[in-house]
């Protein structure tokens, strides 16, 4: 702040305070930020949040952990496979539940399609706020077939809550995977056709290359991750570092920046939803046969067929639906790679059928912070192309 | 990931410079922790930060987790990542409810990681932990003029009871 | 005079004949008496403001991927009912959609937003979060937008299919046609944009505010 005030003596301007937001059109969501201009240059800026505070940490509190999943899907609306994700491993870690291989494949399967249409959203509405219309329409055309292949096998076309402890709710339907695979097929294409509108669009270029650079050290201190840091050169996907899911079978790159420009940013989005297509088609050319949820019945439900004939099963379901099941005292940080960086959920278990605490480190709300360091000393229009880039969805930095 | 003896060796390492900085180790699940002293909980993570070999440089998240009936009843949690080793460790700070109104105070570590900073805003805005040192600890989320810390257990989870139409004919 | 219904080719004949001026005496009668519509004035601008609604670009939490972009792209294209000119100020919108949960610290702004739009000006609560605070019924979130404001539709789901969003948008139109006044005003006993103008918070609706709410208590249990 002193800096600024000694800039405004000297030139003679004036530092003028402005408030973008909540509502407005180019902030995705109800983010506010309060905005120094000098001119039409960002001096100095400050990001308000909690518009969308939902409180869901502390309803999660207050239900059985299978009825957790719905909540935990609200909070980052875009990517809710990602946070089913998230917080099923926790709990099936906490529990020390193995899942079986179908359903590591199916999960893998969802969460790359989540990925796709997460990126999708993204292309379209920041491609809107760069004037670029037609983009809007068509990534909402491919969004709306992979929305349909999430109808066709969950029955929802958001929020889905098909991910359940112990595995998936249910095997993908007859049909699925013909229709899964002319859509992966045709993905990459699809994304040539992006390319090809956006990448030698003078417009689309001159605002995106060479604006919103921070140095990769900057970002690591600040705990940015995702493809705002791959962007910047540093190669670091925990698909790769950890392991779970199926994702040590897959063959897969990582597409990685050079500059850190906001056109770095728009090239490795790209370029991951064309590798996301291709893990798709790997998980459904190598999906094992077998169970596609765990035969504990301890904590998964039996299947409807035997609740007419065994008595065992009646009553195991009638527990599980009841009171849930109940968990050992212990806690587990479980984190995986969302479309926007690291997702990692914490789960507190005090040994009832409640979690004592559920906490979800959402990337959105972290690389937020590194909004002032991208915007610092650009033009107002560079601020809303950065934000853009940047992907916060409000959801997931409310929770 | 340092195992149950890694642990200990660790907190050999770190009382050699810091005596009595680290009071306990777990390791559960797969996942280690290290507790730590919370007079002395910014000398452990700049020790796990900087000490060659170790580079636990990343912190991928801080979070506070409020274990009630327990007591010292707050958590402070730090997750740490080395990103070379592909490693992760949890260091725990416990904290005690003061009990006559004050509010729970720990150092805060935005200068070692500024990451840091939402988050421990964030804890603040929750439990009403206090993070001295912290350069704008103000509620991040909720309402400015908000009263109460709404994630702490014993704070009533809120909202109302459902009505329906049918029940209020009937019997309303 | 009791007009007869011809076809379609029988009345285009007579449409060229008259640009022709062709069309004379009785036939020239008739012309006139199909193609003029007669109605009230209030129906006539009822008509218009249904069909040419400006939704305010305005979206909360996950029914906003839903309702104000997703109905505009191609696929369900909300154009179609006169309302793809999506506004981004309150002060040129008359339709807003509160599209997602609505936190204790939003409120105000909503009710600030709506507030700002012009008259006539429509309410739909999309979503449960917004209709009864959904799934969230906790200390974060307001438990029904219209505790805050007038809502004239809601649309049920979470979230709701664009289709459903359209359905309710339809509703909405026939709302606007049909009675225009059946709204929140007279349920609030409001004039112009503050419910409860006239006694302030604690006053009694007017007899006539009291009267319909009866009336419409006796529709719903019949």
């Amino acid at each position: 702040m002193a800096e600024t005030t000694a800039l405004s003596e000297r030139r003679e301007t004036e530092i003028m305070t402005v408030n973008i937001g909540p509502h407005h059109p180019a902030t995705h969501g109800v983010l506010r930020l309060v905005v120094d201009l000098e001119g039409e240059v960002v001096r100095d800026l400050r990001p308000v949040i909690g518009y969308v505070h939902t409180g869901i940490e502390k309803s999660c509190e207050d239900k059985s952990y299978w009825k957790v999943i719905p909540f935990v899907e609200r909070m980052d609306y875009v990517s809710y496979f990602f946070q089913m994700e998230a917080y099923c491993g926790a709990v099936e870690r906490l529990v020390g539940l193995e899942i079986p291989p179908r359903a590591k494949y199916l999960r893998t399967l969802f969460l790359e399609l989540n990925r796709i249409h997460s990126h999708l959203v993204w292309l379209g509405t920041t491609a809107l706020d760069l004037g670029a219309i037609s983009m809007l329409w068509y990534c909402f055309r491919e969004r709306d077939r992979i929305l349909d292949l999430f109808e066709m096998a969950t029955g929802q076309r958001m929020h889905t809550r098909y991910f359940q402890v112990g595995g998936v709710i249910e095997d993908i339907p007859l049909g699925f995977e013909q229709k899964c695979r002319k859509f992966v097929s045709e993905m990459p294409v699809r994304v040539g056709q992006y390319e090809a509108l956006l990448d030698r669009n003078e417009v689309f270029l001159q605002r995106t290359k060479g604006v919103g650079i921070v140095p990769r050290e900057r970002l690591l201190e600040l705990g940015v991750t995702g493809p705002l840091l791959r962007a910047a050169g540093e190669p670091w996907d925990l698909r790769k570092a950890f392991d779970y899911l199926a994702y040590p079978e897959m063959d897969f790159k990582i597409p990685v920046g050079t500059v850190g420009d906001n056109y770095d940013r728009y090239r490795v989005r790209v370029a991951e939803m064309v590798e996301s297509a291709s893990i798709v088609a790997q998980c459904l050319d190598a999906l094992p046969e077998g169970p596609f949820i765990a035969d504990d019945r301890k904590y998964v439900l039996p299947p409807r067929s035997e609740l007419s004939t065994s008595m065992e099963s009646l009553i195991h379901h009638f527990k599980l639906v009841t009171e849930g099941f109940r968990v050992q005292a212990g806690e587990i940080y479980y984190s995986i790679e969302s479309p926007r960086g690291e997702l990692g959920c914490y789960v507190l278990a005090d040994g009832s059928s409640k979690p004592s605490r559920v906490h979800f480190r959402d990337p959105s709300f972290v690389n937020l912070q590194a909004f002032r360091d991208m915007a610092l000393d650009s033009y107002v229009a560079d601020m809303i192309c950065s934000l853009g880039m940047l992907d916060p969805i409000l959801g997931g930095v409310d929770r | 990931m340092p195992d149950a003896p890694g642990l200990e060796l660790l907190r050999g390492e770190i009382e050699r410079d810091r005596p009595g900085a680290v009071l306990a180790t777990s390791f559960e699940r797969e996942q280690g922790a290290l507790l730590a002293d919370p007079e002395q909980i910014l000398a452990v993570l700049a020790w796990l930060r900087d000490e060659p070999g170790q580079r636990y440089r990343f912190l991928s998240s801080l979070h506070v987790a409020d274990y009630l009936p327990a007591e010292p009843r707050f958590g402070v949690h730090y997750e740490l990542l080395n990103r070379d080793r592909v490693e992760r460790i949890r260091v725990k700070a416990m904290l005690a409810d003061p009990g006559d109104g004050s509010l729970p105070a720990i150092d805060s570590c935005v200068e070692l990681f500024p990451t840091a900073n939402f988050q421990e805003r964030e804890a603040f805005d929750f439990f009403g932990i206090e993070f001295r040192g912290h350069p704008d600890l103000t509620r991040i989320l909720l309402p400015d003029d908000y009263v109460g810390w709404p994630q702490r257990r014993d704070f009533p989870v809120g909202g109302e009871p459902v009505t329906f139409t049918y029940n209020e004919r009937n019997y309303g | 005079m009791e007009v007869e219904r011809r076809s379609f080719e029988a009345r285009q004949a007579s449409s060229r004949q008259m640009l022709r001026g062709d069309l004379e005496g009785e036939d020239l009668e008739r012309y006139v008496e199909e193609k003029v519509v007669t109605t009230t004035f209030e129906k006539m601008i009822n008509l218009a403001r249904a069909n040419s609604i400006f939704p305010l670009t305005f979206g909360l939490a996950c029914c906003a991927i839903e309702a104000p972009i997703s109905i505009v792209t191609a696929r369900y294209d909300l154009a179609r009912f006169g309302a793809e000119a999506l506004r981004a100020s309150p002060r040129q919108a008359d339709l807003i959609i509160l599209s997602g949960r609505v936190s204790i610290k939003m409120a105000p702004v909503v009710r600030r937003l709506y507030d700002q739009m012009l008259e006539p000006k429509w309410a739909i609560s999309m979503g449960a979060c917004s209709s009864s605070g959904g799934m969230f019924s906790n200390y974060a979130v307001v438990q029904g937008a219209d505790k805050f404001m007038p809502i004239d539709m809601h649309i049920p789901g979470c979230p709701p299919r664009p289709e459903a969003v359209m359905y309710g948008f339809t509703k909405l139109q026939r709302k606007i046609i049909g009675s225009p006044d059946q709204g929140w005003r007279q349920r609030y006993n409001a004039a112009g944009t503050e419910e409860w103008a006239r006694g302030g918070p604690a006053s009694k609706p007017s007899p006539e505010a009291a009267a319909a709410y009866e009336q419409a208590r006796e529709l719903a249990r019949a």
